[in-house]
Protein backbone atom coordinates (compact mmCIF):
# COMPACT_ATOMS: atom_id res chain seq x y z
CA UNK A 1 0.00 0.00 0.00
CA UNK A 2 2.50 2.35 0.82
CA UNK A 3 5.04 1.51 -1.78
CA UNK A 4 1.85 2.16 -4.16
CA UNK A 5 1.31 5.40 -2.66
CA UNK A 6 5.18 6.32 -3.31
CA UNK A 7 4.23 5.19 -6.80
CA UNK A 8 1.42 7.78 -7.49
CA UNK A 9 3.75 10.30 -6.08
CA UNK A 10 6.67 10.06 -8.52
CA UNK A 11 3.83 9.82 -11.48
CA UNK A 12 1.95 13.05 -10.24
CA UNK A 13 5.26 14.69 -10.00
CA UNK A 14 7.34 13.75 -13.36
CA UNK A 15 5.01 15.63 -16.05
CA UNK A 16 5.79 18.98 -14.21
CA UNK A 17 9.06 18.90 -13.21
CA UNK A 18 10.36 16.87 -16.25
CA UNK A 19 9.34 20.68 -17.98
CA UNK A 20 10.77 22.78 -15.17
CA UNK A 21 14.15 20.28 -16.23
CA UNK A 22 13.88 21.02 -19.55
CA UNK A 23 12.49 24.65 -19.84
CA UNK A 24 14.63 26.24 -16.58
CA UNK A 25 17.15 23.24 -15.55
CA UNK A 26 18.72 23.09 -19.08
CA UNK A 27 18.27 26.69 -20.26
CA UNK A 28 20.49 27.43 -17.47
CA UNK A 29 23.40 24.99 -18.06
CA UNK A 30 23.05 26.63 -21.62
CA UNK A 31 23.07 29.91 -20.15
CA UNK A 32 26.54 28.62 -18.41
CA UNK A 33 28.11 27.11 -21.23
CA UNK A 34 27.21 30.00 -23.61
CA UNK A 35 29.08 32.57 -20.84
CA UNK A 36 32.22 30.21 -21.31
CA UNK A 37 32.10 30.74 -25.00
CA UNK A 38 34.20 32.79 -27.55
CA UNK A 39 33.04 34.53 -30.68
CA UNK A 40 30.44 36.56 -32.84
CA UNK A 41 27.22 36.37 -34.25
CA UNK A 42 28.32 36.16 -37.80
CA UNK A 43 31.74 33.53 -37.43
CA UNK A 44 30.08 31.59 -34.95
CA UNK A 45 30.53 30.83 -31.01
CA UNK A 46 32.54 28.40 -29.40
CA UNK A 47 33.10 26.75 -26.46
CA UNK A 48 36.81 27.68 -24.94
CA UNK A 49 36.30 27.74 -21.07
CA UNK A 50 36.30 31.35 -21.24
CA UNK A 51 35.89 32.12 -17.52
CA UNK A 52 37.74 35.20 -17.88
CA UNK A 53 35.05 36.73 -19.42
CA UNK A 54 33.68 37.07 -15.89
CA UNK A 55 36.28 39.24 -14.28
CA UNK A 56 35.49 41.27 -17.63
CA UNK A 57 31.59 41.59 -17.31
CA UNK A 58 31.97 42.63 -13.47
CA UNK A 59 34.79 45.64 -14.12
CA UNK A 60 32.84 46.73 -17.93
CA UNK A 61 29.41 47.13 -15.75
CA UNK A 62 30.12 47.39 -12.27
CA UNK A 63 28.29 50.58 -12.12
CA UNK A 64 25.33 49.33 -13.26
CA UNK A 65 25.62 46.40 -11.52
CA UNK A 66 26.03 48.63 -8.19
CA UNK A 67 23.42 51.14 -9.35
CA UNK A 68 20.63 48.02 -10.07
CA UNK A 69 21.74 47.04 -6.06
CA UNK A 70 21.18 50.84 -4.86
CA UNK A 71 17.98 50.70 -6.48
CA UNK A 72 17.04 47.31 -5.16
CA UNK A 73 17.96 48.74 -1.91
CA UNK A 74 16.03 52.14 -1.97
CA UNK A 75 12.68 50.95 -3.26
CA UNK A 76 12.72 47.63 -1.01
CA UNK A 77 13.21 50.51 2.08
CA UNK A 78 10.78 52.89 0.17
CA UNK A 79 8.11 50.53 -0.41
CA UNK A 80 8.08 49.11 3.57
CA UNK A 81 8.21 52.86 4.87
CA UNK A 82 4.88 53.48 2.89
CA UNK A 83 3.38 50.31 3.17
CA UNK A 84 3.62 49.38 6.51
CA UNK A 85 1.63 51.80 8.13
CA UNK A 86 -1.13 51.21 4.76
CA UNK A 87 -0.87 47.56 5.59
CA UNK A 88 -1.52 48.49 9.47
CA UNK A 89 -4.14 50.27 9.20
CA UNK A 90 -5.77 47.88 7.00
CA UNK A 91 -5.17 44.95 9.48
CA UNK A 92 -6.66 46.91 12.53
CA UNK A 93 -8.30 49.47 11.63
CA UNK A 94 -10.11 47.90 8.44
CA UNK A 95 -13.34 46.89 10.05
CA UNK A 96 -15.79 46.15 7.45
CA UNK A 97 -13.91 47.50 4.84
CA UNK A 98 -11.10 45.68 5.19
CA UNK A 99 -11.81 43.15 1.66
CA UNK A 100 -12.55 46.97 -0.11
CA UNK A 101 -9.11 48.23 0.89
CA UNK A 102 -7.45 45.13 0.12
CA UNK A 103 -9.01 45.29 -3.39
CA UNK A 104 -7.71 48.67 -3.18
CA UNK A 105 -4.43 47.86 -2.90
CA UNK A 106 -4.22 45.17 -5.53
CA UNK A 107 -5.84 47.10 -8.40
CA UNK A 108 -3.14 48.45 -10.04
CA UNK A 109 -2.76 44.00 -10.95
CA UNK A 110 -5.55 44.93 -13.32
CA UNK A 111 -3.76 46.94 -15.63
CA UNK A 112 -0.69 45.59 -17.40
CA UNK A 113 2.58 46.22 -15.83
CA UNK A 114 3.72 47.77 -19.30
CA UNK A 115 0.55 50.29 -19.53
CA UNK A 116 0.88 51.11 -15.41
CA UNK A 117 4.79 52.25 -16.38
CA UNK A 118 3.94 53.99 -19.34
CA UNK A 119 1.17 56.23 -17.41
CA UNK A 120 3.86 57.27 -15.07
CA UNK A 121 5.84 58.42 -18.11
CA UNK A 122 2.76 60.54 -19.54
CA UNK A 123 2.23 61.71 -15.91
CA UNK A 124 5.99 62.50 -15.84
CA UNK A 125 6.51 64.16 -18.98
CA UNK A 126 8.39 67.42 -19.53
CA UNK A 127 4.81 69.14 -20.53
CA UNK A 128 2.81 66.71 -18.85
CA UNK A 129 0.07 67.15 -16.49
CA UNK A 130 1.98 67.32 -13.53
CA UNK A 131 4.67 69.21 -14.50
CA UNK A 132 3.24 71.47 -17.44
CA UNK A 133 0.75 72.66 -15.16
CA UNK A 134 3.44 73.20 -12.19
CA UNK A 135 5.64 75.55 -14.95
CA UNK A 136 2.40 77.62 -15.56
CA UNK A 137 2.24 78.10 -12.52
CA UNK A 138 5.46 79.37 -12.45
CA UNK A 139 6.32 76.89 -9.74
CA UNK A 140 9.07 75.08 -11.45
CA UNK A 141 11.29 76.97 -13.95
CA UNK A 142 11.07 76.40 -17.50
CA UNK A 143 13.44 73.85 -17.96
CA UNK A 144 12.74 71.68 -15.41
CA UNK A 145 11.89 67.62 -16.08
CA UNK A 146 11.92 64.36 -14.42
CA UNK A 147 11.85 61.83 -16.88
CA UNK A 148 15.38 60.27 -17.31
CA UNK A 149 16.19 61.20 -13.94
CA UNK A 150 16.79 58.26 -10.75
CA UNK A 151 14.06 59.30 -9.52
CA UNK A 152 11.48 58.82 -12.26
CA UNK A 153 12.54 55.31 -12.41
CA UNK A 154 12.62 54.93 -9.08
CA UNK A 155 9.11 56.34 -8.73
CA UNK A 156 7.95 53.74 -11.29
CA UNK A 157 9.50 50.86 -9.29
CA UNK A 158 8.50 51.91 -6.29
CA UNK A 159 4.76 52.39 -8.13
CA UNK A 160 4.75 48.95 -9.44
CA UNK A 161 6.36 46.79 -6.34
CA UNK A 162 4.30 48.48 -3.29
CA UNK A 163 1.64 45.84 -3.23
CA UNK A 164 4.42 43.21 -3.73
CA UNK A 165 5.65 44.45 0.03
CA UNK A 166 1.95 45.67 1.21
CA UNK A 167 0.44 42.53 0.78
CA UNK A 168 2.51 40.29 2.93
CA UNK A 169 2.82 42.18 5.30
CA UNK A 170 -1.19 42.95 5.89
CA UNK A 171 -1.43 39.05 6.47
CA UNK A 172 1.35 39.22 8.63
CA UNK A 173 -0.36 41.96 10.72
CA UNK A 174 -3.55 40.76 10.12
CA UNK A 175 -2.77 37.15 12.10
CA UNK A 176 -1.40 38.71 15.02
CA UNK A 177 -3.34 37.93 18.25
CA UNK A 178 -4.59 41.06 19.02
CA UNK A 179 -4.97 39.94 23.13
CA UNK A 180 -1.27 39.95 22.89
CA UNK A 181 -1.53 43.71 22.66
CA UNK A 182 -3.98 43.77 25.51
CA UNK A 183 -1.40 42.11 27.31
CA UNK A 184 1.16 44.24 27.03
CA UNK A 185 -0.97 47.11 27.71
CA UNK A 186 -2.59 45.90 31.13
CA UNK A 187 1.72 45.22 31.68
CA UNK A 188 2.36 49.17 31.60
CA UNK A 189 3.80 48.99 28.43
CA UNK A 190 3.17 52.03 26.40
CA UNK A 191 2.03 52.07 23.18
CA UNK A 192 5.22 52.54 21.02
CA UNK A 193 6.74 49.80 22.93
CA UNK A 194 4.00 47.41 22.79
CA UNK A 195 4.17 48.00 19.00
CA UNK A 196 7.91 47.80 18.55
CA UNK A 197 8.16 45.14 20.29
CA UNK A 198 5.06 42.92 19.84
CA UNK A 199 3.99 43.92 16.89
CA UNK A 200 6.80 44.73 14.79
CA UNK A 201 8.29 41.71 15.93
CA UNK A 202 5.27 39.52 14.83
CA UNK A 203 5.06 41.21 11.40
CA UNK A 204 8.62 40.17 11.08
CA UNK A 205 7.68 36.98 8.22
CA UNK A 206 6.04 39.55 6.27
CA UNK A 207 8.87 42.16 6.21
CA UNK A 208 10.59 39.47 4.70
CA UNK A 209 8.63 37.79 2.59
CA UNK A 210 8.05 41.64 1.46
CA UNK A 211 11.63 42.43 1.26
CA UNK A 212 12.41 39.08 -1.41
CA UNK A 213 9.16 40.00 -3.47
CA UNK A 214 10.03 43.21 -4.15
CA UNK A 215 13.88 42.98 -4.13
CA UNK A 216 14.49 41.02 -6.72
CA UNK A 217 12.26 41.69 -9.40
CA UNK A 218 13.21 45.35 -8.65
CA UNK A 219 17.07 44.33 -9.15
CA UNK A 220 16.37 42.63 -12.24
CA UNK A 221 13.72 44.92 -13.84
CA UNK A 222 14.41 47.16 -17.10
CA UNK A 223 10.79 48.41 -18.35
CA UNK A 224 11.10 51.28 -15.84
CA UNK A 225 14.18 52.14 -16.26
CA UNK A 226 13.97 51.74 -19.82
CA UNK A 227 10.22 54.11 -20.05
CA UNK A 228 11.51 56.30 -17.28
CA UNK A 229 14.86 56.37 -17.45
CA UNK A 230 17.51 58.10 -19.52
CA UNK A 231 21.61 57.18 -19.64
CA UNK A 232 22.23 57.65 -16.25
CA UNK A 233 19.88 55.31 -14.68
CA UNK A 234 20.71 51.55 -16.56
CA UNK A 235 20.48 48.84 -14.71
CA UNK A 236 22.00 45.66 -15.34
CA UNK A 237 18.97 44.31 -16.79
CA UNK A 238 18.51 47.01 -19.63
CA UNK A 239 22.41 45.92 -20.37
CA UNK A 240 21.71 42.16 -20.40
CA UNK A 241 18.29 43.00 -22.45
CA UNK A 242 20.59 45.01 -24.94
CA UNK A 243 23.05 42.71 -25.07
CA UNK A 244 21.36 39.57 -26.00
CA UNK A 245 18.62 41.01 -28.04
CA UNK A 246 20.10 44.26 -30.07
CA UNK A 247 24.00 43.19 -30.06
CA UNK A 248 23.55 39.38 -29.92
CA UNK A 249 26.69 39.46 -27.34
CA UNK A 250 25.45 35.86 -25.93
CA UNK A 251 28.24 35.76 -23.89
CA UNK A 252 28.32 39.01 -22.01
CA UNK A 253 24.57 38.66 -21.56
CA UNK A 254 24.91 35.24 -20.20
CA UNK A 255 27.75 36.49 -17.95
CA UNK A 256 25.75 39.51 -16.38
CA UNK A 257 22.64 37.29 -15.84
CA UNK A 258 24.69 35.05 -13.91
CA UNK A 259 26.48 37.57 -11.57
CA UNK A 260 22.78 39.09 -11.23
CA UNK A 261 21.50 35.66 -10.01
CA UNK A 262 24.67 35.21 -8.00
CA UNK A 263 24.13 38.82 -6.60
CA UNK A 264 20.65 38.33 -5.42
CA UNK A 265 21.38 34.58 -3.93
CA UNK A 266 24.07 36.56 -1.81
CA UNK A 267 21.87 39.68 -0.61
CA UNK A 268 19.17 37.36 0.00
CA UNK A 269 21.08 34.66 1.97
CA UNK A 270 22.59 37.78 3.92
CA UNK A 271 19.16 38.95 4.88
CA UNK A 272 17.91 35.96 6.06
CA UNK A 273 21.00 35.62 8.53
CA UNK A 274 20.26 38.89 9.64
CA UNK A 275 16.61 38.44 10.14
CA UNK A 276 17.16 35.10 11.74
CA UNK A 277 14.29 33.80 9.25
CA UNK A 278 14.99 29.67 10.22
CA UNK A 279 13.53 30.51 13.05
CA UNK A 280 10.73 32.94 11.74
CA UNK A 281 9.35 31.01 8.77
CA UNK A 282 9.70 27.87 10.76
CA UNK B 1 -21.36 52.53 -0.55
CA UNK B 2 -25.30 52.50 0.11
CA UNK B 3 -26.66 53.26 4.31
CA UNK B 4 -28.81 50.48 3.71
CA UNK B 5 -26.35 48.22 3.19
CA UNK B 6 -24.21 48.80 6.07
CA UNK B 7 -27.46 48.59 8.34
CA UNK B 8 -28.77 45.39 7.04
CA UNK B 9 -25.21 43.48 7.94
CA UNK B 10 -24.87 45.54 11.63
CA UNK B 11 -26.23 42.61 12.81
CA UNK B 12 -23.48 40.05 11.83
CA UNK B 13 -20.57 42.80 12.73
CA UNK B 14 -22.11 42.67 16.16
CA UNK B 15 -22.02 39.26 16.04
CA UNK B 16 -18.91 38.07 15.36
CA UNK B 17 -16.79 41.48 16.65
CA UNK B 18 -14.75 41.01 19.68
CA UNK B 19 -15.74 42.68 22.69
CA UNK B 20 -15.65 46.63 22.68
CA UNK B 21 -12.33 47.59 23.85
CA UNK B 22 -12.66 50.56 26.09
CA UNK B 23 -11.10 54.24 24.66
CA UNK B 24 -7.58 52.23 25.78
CA UNK B 25 -7.32 52.55 22.15
CA UNK B 26 -6.96 56.07 20.85
CA UNK B 27 -8.25 56.62 17.35
CA UNK B 28 -6.62 58.98 15.44
CA UNK B 29 -6.95 60.76 11.92
CA UNK B 30 -3.47 60.57 10.70
CA UNK B 31 -3.91 56.62 10.02
CA UNK B 32 -6.94 56.53 7.89
CA UNK B 33 -6.28 59.72 5.77
CA UNK B 34 -2.70 58.24 4.86
CA UNK B 35 -4.19 55.21 3.62
CA UNK B 36 -7.21 57.43 1.51
CA UNK B 37 -3.86 58.97 0.60
CA UNK B 38 -2.14 55.82 -0.56
CA UNK B 39 -5.04 54.53 -2.22
CA UNK B 40 -5.40 57.10 -4.70
CA UNK B 41 -1.52 57.35 -5.25
CA UNK B 42 -1.96 53.80 -6.44
CA UNK B 43 -5.38 54.71 -8.71
CA UNK B 44 -3.73 57.70 -10.13
CA UNK B 45 -2.22 56.17 -12.93
CA UNK B 46 -5.03 53.93 -13.30
CA UNK B 47 -7.84 57.00 -13.33
CA UNK B 48 -5.27 58.51 -16.30
CA UNK B 49 -5.40 55.61 -18.72
CA UNK B 50 -8.94 55.19 -17.97
CA UNK B 51 -9.71 59.18 -18.94
CA UNK B 52 -7.34 59.30 -21.90
CA UNK B 53 -9.01 56.75 -23.40
CA UNK B 54 -11.80 59.30 -24.26
CA UNK B 55 -9.45 62.15 -25.33
CA UNK B 56 -10.62 63.85 -28.59
CA UNK B 57 -7.34 63.85 -29.85
CA UNK B 58 -6.92 66.59 -33.28
CA UNK B 59 -3.33 66.53 -33.30
CA UNK B 60 -0.94 63.74 -35.15
CA UNK B 61 -1.33 60.19 -33.81
CA UNK B 62 0.39 59.25 -30.60
CA UNK B 63 1.03 62.57 -28.64
CA UNK B 64 -1.66 61.77 -26.64
CA UNK B 65 -0.60 64.76 -23.92
CA UNK B 66 -3.15 67.17 -23.01
CA UNK B 67 -7.22 66.77 -22.94
CA UNK B 68 -8.63 68.01 -25.82
CA UNK B 69 -12.28 67.01 -25.32
CA UNK B 70 -14.73 64.48 -24.70
CA UNK B 71 -15.07 61.47 -27.46
CA UNK B 72 -16.26 57.86 -27.76
CA UNK B 73 -14.70 57.52 -31.24
CA UNK B 74 -11.74 55.28 -29.97
CA UNK B 75 -13.64 52.86 -28.29
CA UNK B 76 -15.73 52.40 -31.65
CA UNK B 77 -12.32 52.47 -33.78
CA UNK B 78 -10.44 50.21 -31.12
CA UNK B 79 -10.73 46.96 -33.62
CA UNK B 80 -9.41 48.79 -36.43
CA UNK B 81 -5.86 48.28 -36.14
CA UNK B 82 -5.12 44.59 -37.11
CA UNK B 83 -2.01 44.10 -35.25
CA UNK B 84 -3.71 45.00 -31.82
CA UNK B 85 -6.52 42.08 -32.67
CA UNK B 86 -4.06 39.44 -34.04
CA UNK B 87 -1.39 40.68 -30.82
CA UNK B 88 -4.47 40.30 -28.02
CA UNK B 89 -5.73 37.04 -30.08
CA UNK B 90 -1.84 35.44 -29.68
CA UNK B 91 -2.11 36.72 -25.86
CA UNK B 92 -5.92 35.07 -25.05
CA UNK B 93 -4.45 32.09 -26.53
CA UNK B 94 -1.44 31.71 -25.08
CA UNK B 95 -2.69 32.80 -21.74
CA UNK B 96 -5.52 29.83 -22.13
CA UNK B 97 -3.39 26.78 -23.33
CA UNK B 98 -0.55 27.83 -20.73
CA UNK B 99 -3.20 28.31 -18.11
CA UNK B 100 -4.52 24.74 -18.82
CA UNK B 101 -1.02 22.91 -18.89
CA UNK B 102 0.35 24.59 -16.01
CA UNK B 103 -2.45 23.87 -13.90
CA UNK B 104 -2.63 20.77 -14.71
CA UNK B 105 1.40 19.76 -14.40
CA UNK B 106 1.08 22.28 -11.37
CA UNK B 107 -1.84 20.51 -9.07
CA UNK B 108 -0.16 17.51 -9.55
CA UNK B 109 3.55 18.70 -7.80
CA UNK B 110 1.07 20.39 -5.21
CA UNK B 111 -1.18 17.58 -4.63
CA UNK B 112 2.03 14.81 -4.81
CA UNK B 113 3.82 17.40 -2.19
CA UNK B 114 0.91 17.90 0.14
CA UNK B 115 -0.75 13.82 0.04
CA UNK B 116 2.16 12.03 -0.06
CA UNK B 117 5.63 11.31 1.16
CA UNK B 118 8.60 10.36 -0.50
CA UNK B 119 12.32 10.91 -1.04
CA UNK B 120 13.30 14.15 -2.19
CA UNK B 121 10.21 15.83 -1.11
CA UNK B 122 12.13 18.79 0.66
CA UNK B 123 14.23 19.05 -2.27
CA UNK B 124 11.61 19.58 -4.70
CA UNK B 125 9.85 22.08 -2.43
CA UNK B 126 12.98 24.13 -2.70
CA UNK B 127 13.37 23.37 -6.36
CA UNK B 128 9.42 24.95 -7.24
CA UNK B 129 10.38 27.88 -5.58
CA UNK B 130 13.68 28.50 -7.48
CA UNK B 131 12.41 29.89 -10.92
CA UNK B 132 10.31 32.51 -8.69
CA UNK B 133 13.29 33.68 -7.15
CA UNK B 134 14.96 33.75 -10.38
CA UNK B 135 15.01 37.86 -12.11
CA UNK B 136 12.51 37.59 -14.72
CA UNK B 137 14.97 38.87 -17.78
CA UNK B 138 17.56 35.85 -16.50
CA UNK B 139 14.46 33.18 -17.01
CA UNK B 140 14.01 35.45 -20.68
CA UNK B 141 17.35 35.06 -21.28
CA UNK B 142 18.31 31.84 -20.39
CA UNK B 143 15.24 30.17 -22.51
CA UNK B 144 16.13 32.18 -25.46
CA UNK B 145 19.93 30.69 -25.01
CA UNK B 146 18.56 27.12 -25.29
CA UNK B 147 16.68 28.47 -28.33
CA UNK B 148 19.58 30.09 -29.32
CA UNK B 149 21.67 26.95 -29.24
CA UNK B 150 19.41 24.52 -30.91
CA UNK B 151 18.90 27.06 -33.33
CA UNK B 152 15.05 26.63 -32.67
CA UNK B 153 13.19 29.92 -34.17
CA UNK B 154 11.11 31.67 -31.62
CA UNK B 155 7.38 32.72 -31.84
CA UNK B 156 4.06 31.30 -30.52
CA UNK B 157 5.01 28.24 -29.21
CA UNK B 158 8.32 28.82 -27.76
CA UNK B 159 6.78 32.07 -25.78
CA UNK B 160 3.56 29.13 -24.99
CA UNK B 161 6.89 27.06 -23.68
CA UNK B 162 7.67 29.51 -21.61
CA UNK B 163 4.62 30.71 -20.33
CA UNK B 164 4.27 27.42 -18.84
CA UNK B 165 7.50 26.91 -17.41
CA UNK B 166 7.14 29.97 -14.99
CA UNK B 167 3.03 29.87 -14.36
CA UNK B 168 3.89 25.85 -13.21
CA UNK B 169 6.06 27.11 -9.66
CA UNK B 170 3.17 29.48 -9.20
CA UNK B 171 0.17 26.89 -10.03
CA UNK B 172 1.89 24.84 -7.03
CA UNK B 173 2.68 27.17 -4.62
CA UNK B 174 -1.21 28.62 -5.05
CA UNK B 175 -2.38 24.80 -4.85
CA UNK B 176 -0.60 23.77 -1.54
CA UNK B 177 -1.96 26.57 -0.07
CA UNK B 178 -5.22 25.59 -0.43
CA UNK B 179 -4.80 21.80 0.05
CA UNK B 180 -2.59 22.16 3.49
CA UNK B 181 -5.01 21.73 5.16
CA UNK B 182 -6.82 19.60 3.64
CA UNK B 183 -8.02 16.38 5.38
CA UNK B 184 -6.81 13.27 4.32
CA UNK B 185 -9.17 10.64 6.01
CA UNK B 186 -12.01 11.70 3.66
CA UNK B 187 -10.43 10.63 1.18
CA UNK B 188 -9.95 7.29 3.05
CA UNK B 189 -13.24 6.80 4.13
CA UNK B 190 -14.30 7.11 1.02
CA UNK B 191 -12.25 4.20 -0.14
CA UNK B 192 -13.23 2.05 2.83
CA UNK B 193 -16.88 2.10 1.72
CA UNK B 194 -16.07 0.75 -1.61
CA UNK B 195 -14.85 3.51 -4.00
CA UNK B 196 -11.38 2.96 -5.97
CA UNK B 197 -8.90 5.22 -5.41
CA UNK B 198 -9.76 7.29 -8.54
CA UNK B 199 -13.81 7.54 -7.80
CA UNK B 200 -12.59 8.91 -4.11
CA UNK B 201 -10.50 11.47 -5.80
CA UNK B 202 -12.71 12.38 -8.34
CA UNK B 203 -15.81 12.41 -5.60
CA UNK B 204 -14.32 13.48 -2.72
CA UNK B 205 -10.81 15.20 -3.03
CA UNK B 206 -11.62 17.21 -6.24
CA UNK B 207 -14.36 19.33 -5.45
CA UNK B 208 -12.40 20.31 -2.32
CA UNK B 209 -9.56 21.53 -3.38
CA UNK B 210 -11.28 22.67 -6.57
CA UNK B 211 -11.44 26.73 -5.08
CA UNK B 212 -7.73 26.45 -4.71
CA UNK B 213 -6.77 24.88 -8.22
CA UNK B 214 -9.24 28.27 -9.36
CA UNK B 215 -7.93 30.71 -7.60
CA UNK B 216 -4.36 29.10 -9.21
CA UNK B 217 -5.67 28.92 -12.84
CA UNK B 218 -6.75 32.76 -12.42
CA UNK B 219 -3.18 33.35 -11.24
CA UNK B 220 -1.50 32.07 -14.10
CA UNK B 221 -3.65 33.74 -16.45
CA UNK B 222 -3.32 36.92 -15.27
CA UNK B 223 0.29 36.29 -15.09
CA UNK B 224 0.56 35.11 -18.84
CA UNK B 225 -1.33 37.71 -20.19
CA UNK B 226 0.62 40.22 -18.21
CA UNK B 227 3.88 38.76 -19.15
CA UNK B 228 6.19 41.34 -21.07
CA UNK B 229 9.87 40.26 -20.10
CA UNK B 230 10.08 36.70 -20.77
CA UNK B 231 8.10 37.42 -24.37
CA UNK B 232 10.39 39.69 -25.42
CA UNK B 233 13.09 37.42 -24.85
CA UNK B 234 11.22 34.47 -26.72
CA UNK B 235 8.38 36.13 -28.89
CA UNK B 236 10.76 36.17 -32.64
CA UNK B 237 8.42 38.33 -34.60
CA UNK B 238 5.37 37.22 -32.79
CA UNK B 239 3.39 39.95 -31.41
CA UNK B 240 1.52 39.66 -27.73
CA UNK B 241 -0.26 42.56 -26.21
CA UNK B 242 1.95 43.86 -23.79
CA UNK B 243 4.53 43.94 -27.15
CA UNK B 244 2.12 45.56 -28.92
CA UNK B 245 1.44 48.34 -26.09
CA UNK B 246 5.07 48.92 -25.67
CA UNK B 247 5.92 48.93 -29.68
CA UNK B 248 2.74 51.26 -29.89
CA UNK B 249 4.12 53.77 -27.24
CA UNK B 250 7.23 54.86 -28.73
CA UNK B 251 6.45 58.62 -28.11
CA UNK B 252 3.16 58.62 -26.24
CA UNK B 253 0.58 56.36 -25.20
CA UNK B 254 -1.87 56.33 -28.21
CA UNK B 255 -5.54 56.33 -27.20
CA UNK B 256 -6.17 52.86 -28.45
CA UNK B 257 -3.63 51.67 -25.45
CA UNK B 258 -5.78 53.44 -22.88
CA UNK B 259 -8.69 52.03 -24.39
CA UNK B 260 -7.68 48.51 -24.02
CA UNK B 261 -6.10 48.88 -21.11
CA UNK B 262 -9.38 50.33 -19.35
CA UNK B 263 -11.45 47.29 -21.52
CA UNK B 264 -9.44 44.81 -19.80
CA UNK B 265 -9.25 46.33 -16.49
CA UNK B 266 -12.91 46.44 -16.28
CA UNK B 267 -13.34 42.68 -17.51
CA UNK B 268 -11.15 41.84 -14.97
CA UNK B 269 -12.69 43.62 -12.19
CA UNK B 270 -16.00 42.77 -12.61
CA UNK B 271 -14.64 38.98 -12.98
CA UNK B 272 -13.29 39.43 -10.00
CA UNK B 273 -16.29 41.15 -8.08
CA UNK B 274 -18.62 38.25 -9.84
CA UNK B 275 -16.31 35.62 -8.34
CA UNK B 276 -16.09 36.85 -4.86
CA UNK B 277 -19.66 37.07 -4.42
CA UNK B 278 -20.29 33.68 -6.17
CA UNK B 279 -18.01 32.14 -3.58
CA UNK B 280 -19.77 34.30 -0.77
CA UNK B 281 -23.09 32.66 -2.21
CA UNK B 282 -21.88 29.09 -1.99
CA UNK B 283 -20.36 29.56 1.69
CA UNK B 284 -23.40 31.71 3.11
CA UNK B 285 -23.95 28.75 5.28
CA UNK B 286 -21.20 27.22 6.10
CA UNK B 287 -19.68 28.18 9.15
CA UNK B 288 -17.07 30.93 9.53
CA UNK B 289 -13.94 31.21 10.85
CA UNK B 290 -12.94 34.21 9.62
CA UNK B 291 -15.23 36.34 10.92
CA UNK B 292 -18.03 37.90 8.54
CA UNK B 293 -17.61 37.30 5.23
CA UNK B 294 -20.13 40.09 3.57
CA UNK B 295 -19.42 42.97 6.10
CA UNK B 296 -20.25 45.69 3.97
CA UNK B 297 -17.93 45.61 1.29
CA UNK B 298 -20.18 47.26 -0.70
CA UNK B 299 -20.23 45.11 -3.76
CA UNK B 300 -23.51 43.59 -3.41
CA UNK B 301 -24.58 47.13 -2.93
Amino acid sequence: MRRRRVRVAYWLLIPGLVWLILFYVIPTVSMLSISLQEGSPERGFEFTWNLGIYPEVLARNSVQLLRSGLYGLIVTIATMLIAYPLAYTIAFRGGRWKNVLLFMVILPFFVSFIIRTLEWKFLLGDEGIVLGTLKDWGVLGPGYYLLGRPIAVLGGLIYNFLPFMALPLYVALEKIDRSLLDAANDLYSSRASAFWRVTFRLSLPGVFAGSLLTFIPAVGDFINAEFLGGPDTTMIGNVIQLEYLTNNDYPEAAALSFVLMAGILLAVTLYARILGTEELTG
Amino acid sequence: MSADVAVAERPIEARAAPPPKVARRRRGWFLPVYTGVVVAYLFLPIGVMILFGFNDLQGPRGFNVTWEGFTLRHYSNVFDFPDLTSALKNSLLIAAASTIVATALGTMIALALTRHRFRGRGGTNMFIFLPMATPEVVLGASLLSLFVSMSVARGFVTILIAHIMFNISYVVVTVKARTQGFNAEWEEAAKDLGATPWTAFWTVTFPLISPGILAAAVLAFALSVDDYVITLFNAGSTLTFPLWVAGASRFGVPPEVNVMGTILFFAGVILAVASVLFQRGRYRDAPQEIGPPVAGTGFAG
